[in-house]
């Protein structure tokens, strides 16, 4: 970038403070351990993505080209736990969170920098159950650990598996407890809660699910070890236990969860799309409004993934009317977002393209989540390929989608330099493309009747199969491609400086990289978010 | 760290990320309410399966809790609920300026009263549940004088050493809290001015309190043996 003066190696970072290992393991610097997350998350992302590449590979052939059943049945469980509790519900929150929520508020650091410390390391000690027990044999229920099978008669290292997912879940708890204080108590003067970043208001959001929703999964996965290890009979129908029971608590968190992992993303969502169409953000209170209304609705929805189990007919319907409500807070968004882009000055930047991206995908994913939240519908597709490509629309091509795009708008202010411009947005365009030619023909296949979690398949599956699995290699590579331009940047890239994208936001206000204490002196806030009104079409 | 140095003189205790004292005790309070919300929906998911559980099994869930016995958990109660006021009047010391000595003395007596809580529950109630075959897991026999009720008597065992069990796993946390807090006061860390650290350890100590009384009439009590004549 041109018109940068100083350095950023002659000027005292976080990333210069201090040297060696020690100082990056004891650091109590909020952007510290958000690199700490990165790495650590990175790495959980490519060992699930492994899981992911093996399956696709396998069911290339109806009669399965690679890996026994048993196999294919450890591959989807620790595919699906790795990537749900050790990538997407950590992804956003711990990295750019961590990185962001002080900064965005003006704040030198997290309240209990120490706390967020230990998150990590219970994130990193949760890891390691998990990753021991994919070595030790892996787990074959599926990551929804439904019982009875998972209490009683799985064969596999359930109880590892399960206490790495009890451990980091109170990495999460500790996470969002420290978001809240953070954002009630240390926002920088003038910075009143409608004024704050829509990221912070996703954050808050976010952090209240982490609080409500994570200790019940503890708890249920407590009482899943428990059975299993002494069989007492809490979920087991032999002896007077109740599996769908199980079900009940595990979705009471895991359905929350789902918007654990999306709302972080329409929080970055927020961020990219004012800035690449230099504008306020469409209807600012309906947006902030509506993080906490998905996070409120999101905990009266979980019947809707037991509308087979048997439940209540009645009880059916009231949560299928409260699924179809939480349809309205997240279009709110998307139509915000749509009508923030309409007459705005828009630049096509390797962020924006994730955040277009990220426009269609989450509406495909959304509307086709109605289908399944409908009863009698859901009759049909519950169990099938649909439900598979429905929650990849959201997870992936939602939230991995926003967790991409803020990566690459935030790379310059956590390392202070850019990566190759081409590059980034050719890779936005691979990842696009291959997601879809992975995920679009699942959807036909579930309409058609594919069941999920099969080794095997009906000839007549082929073709769409091929195509998903092709597809797959694609996305594999658009994957890959990030990882190493954004690694190599971090030495050869140019020069940043503070605020390449001319972005507004307190974190753009201070030097790339920041220094340890975020501002020199703590900023005082007189405008709203977003005033892009007189920065004008022109780019910095 | 060079960032203390920065900000020049502050009052021992204060954490650099903050403005200035006032703001560092409320985040560390409100930090604590929080905390306490996750616990409440940690214990809320066994409360709510003790709850669906007992509604199915009322029997059985009777005939175990005829079992317990009451005077230890009625002692028990009183013990707690005393650690409780002994815990306040540790925060009142410090927050009227009291010396070190009374601080630490009523921080002891709590310990003191936590000690003898987990005593009780342990050497006694625990210890004559295991001679009376009545832990699942560990050689439990089913009695036949329970009948039908029988199968699931072990049932309401298991919630009843899961819950008392979490319930003392947070007590032995909270000794850990106080063991500092002693070791704090003794170097005369507190005073009038600064006290915060022992107001957040008091909610969380009455906190463990609190899921106690919600424990003992849910255990304890619910046998019918202290119900009115000709109500059941």
């Amino acid at each position: 970038m041109p018109g940068q003066e100083i350095p950023a190696e002659s000027r005292v970072n976080y990333l210069n403070a201090s040297y060696g290992v020690k100082s990056w393991l004891l650091t109590t610097d909020h952007k510290r351990i958000a690199l700490l997350y990165l790495g650590s998350i990175t790495l959980m992302f490519f060992v699930g993505g492994f899981f992911a590449v093996m399956m696709r590979l396998h069911l290339i052939e109806p009669q399965g080209a690679l890996v026994a059943p048993e196999t294919y049945n450890k591959l989807f469980t620790m595919h699906g736990v790795i990537m749900v509790f050790f990538f997407l519900v950590p992804s956003i929150p711990a990295t750019l969170g961590n990185f962001l929520v002080p900064m965005m508020i003006g704040a030198r650091d997290l309240a209990f920098p120490r706390l967020n410390l230990l998150s990590w390391y219970i994130y990193i000690i949760g890891a390691a159950f998990t990753l021991y027990a994919v070595i030790s044999g892996g787990v074959d229920t599926g990551w929804t650990f439904y019982t009875p099978y998972s209490s009683t008669f799985s064969h596999t290292s359930v109880i590892p598996t399960a206490l790495g997912v009890f451990i980091t879940g109170f990495s999460s708890i500790l996470t969002g407890l420290n978001f809240v204080v953070t954002i009630h108590k240390m926002r920088a003067p003038g910075l009143t809660w409608f004024r704050l970043p829509l990221f912070i208001w996703a954050m808050y959001a976010t952090s209240i699910i982490f609080i409500l929703g994570t200790p019940v999964i503890a708890i249920t996965l407590f009482l899943l070890g428990l059975e299993r290890l002494l069989h007492i009979g809490i979920f087991d129908p032999a002896i007077g236990g109740d599996p769908i029971l199980f079900q009940h608590m595990f979705w009471f968190y895991s359905h929350p969860a789902v918007y654990i992992m999306i709302l972080p993303g329409m929080g970055v969502m927020s961020e990219l799309i004012t800035c690449f169409s230099r504008k306020r953000i469409f209807g600012y209170t309906f947006v902030a409004f509506s993080s906490l209304a998905i996070a409120i609705i999101s905990f009266l929805v979980w019947g809707h993934h037991m509308f087979v189990t048997g439940q209540s007919i009645y009880a059916g319907l009231i949560f299928s009317v409260l699924s179809f409500l939480v349809a309205i807070p997240s279009a709110v968004k998307v139509f915000n977002w749509t009508a923030t882009l309409y007459k705005g000055s828009i630049s096509y930047d390797a962020p924006m393209l994730y955040a277009l991206g990220f426009i269609g995908l989450f509406t495909m994913g959304g509307l086709t989540g109605l289908f399944l939240a409908s009863l009698a519908t859901d009759v049909h597709l519950s169990g099938t390929y649909f439900i598979v490509a429905h929650f990849h629309y959201i997870m992936v091509g939602g939230a991995v989608m926003a967790y991409l795009g803020g990566i690459h708008f935030w790379w310059p202010k956590i390392t202070g330099r850019m990566y190759p411009d081409g590059w980034a947005r050719f890779a936005a365009l691979v990842i696009f493309v291959g997601f879809n030619l992975t995920f679009f023909p699942q959807f036909v296949l579930g309409y058609l009747g594919m069941p999920r979690r099969y080794a095997v398949y009906p000839g007549e599956f082929q073709v769409l199969n091929v195509m998903s699995s092709a597809g797959a290699s694609i996305l594999g590579i658009g994957y890959l491609i990030p990882l190493i331009y954004l690694l190599w940047s971090i030495r050869y890239g140019p020069i940043a400086g503070p605020n390449p994208w001319g972005a507004k936001g307190l974190e753009w206000e201070t030097p790339s990289p920041p220094p340890t204490e975020n501002f020199e002196e703590i900023p005082v806030v007189t405008q709203d978010a977003y005033d892009y009104a007189n920065v004008g079409g022109s780019r910095v | 760290m060079s960032e203390m140095a920065m900000h020049g003189a502050h009052p021992p205790g204060f954490k650099h990320q903050f403005e200035d004292m006032e703001q560092q005790r409320e985040a560390g309070s409100l930090g604590m309410w929080v905390f306490l919300v996750t616990e409440i929906m940690f214990f809320g998911g066994l409360f709510a399966t003790y709850i669906i559980y007992r509604t199915l099994y009322l029997t059985a869930f009777e005939e175990g809790s005829r079992l317990l016995n009451v005077k230890f958990g009625a002692a028990n109660t009183a013990v707690l609920i005393g650690s409780s006021l002994t815990m306040a009047l540790a925060i009142h010391a410090a927050q009227a300026g009291k010396k070190k000595s009374e601080q630490v003395m009523y921080l002891v007596l709590t310990m003191i009263l936590g000690a003898l809580f987990l005593f009780l529950k342990f050497n006694y109630e625990w210890r004559a549940d295991y001679h009376e075959h009545l832990i699942p897991g560990f050689g439990f026999i089913i009695r036949p004088e329970w009948g039908a009720a029988g199968t699931h008597v072990p049932l309401y065992f298991c919630f009843y050493f899961f819950m008392t069990g979490l319930h003392a796993m947070h007590m032995i946390i909270g000794f850990g809290i106080l063991g500092t807090l002693t070791v704090m006061a003794q170097r005369n860390r507190f005073n009038s001015e600064y006290y915060a650290p022992l107001e957040v350890s008091g909610l969380y100590w009455h906190f463990v309190d609190i899921v106690w009384i919600f424990l003992f009439p849910l255990l304890y009590l619910i046998g019918g043996r202290f119900a009115l004549p000709g109500v059941h």
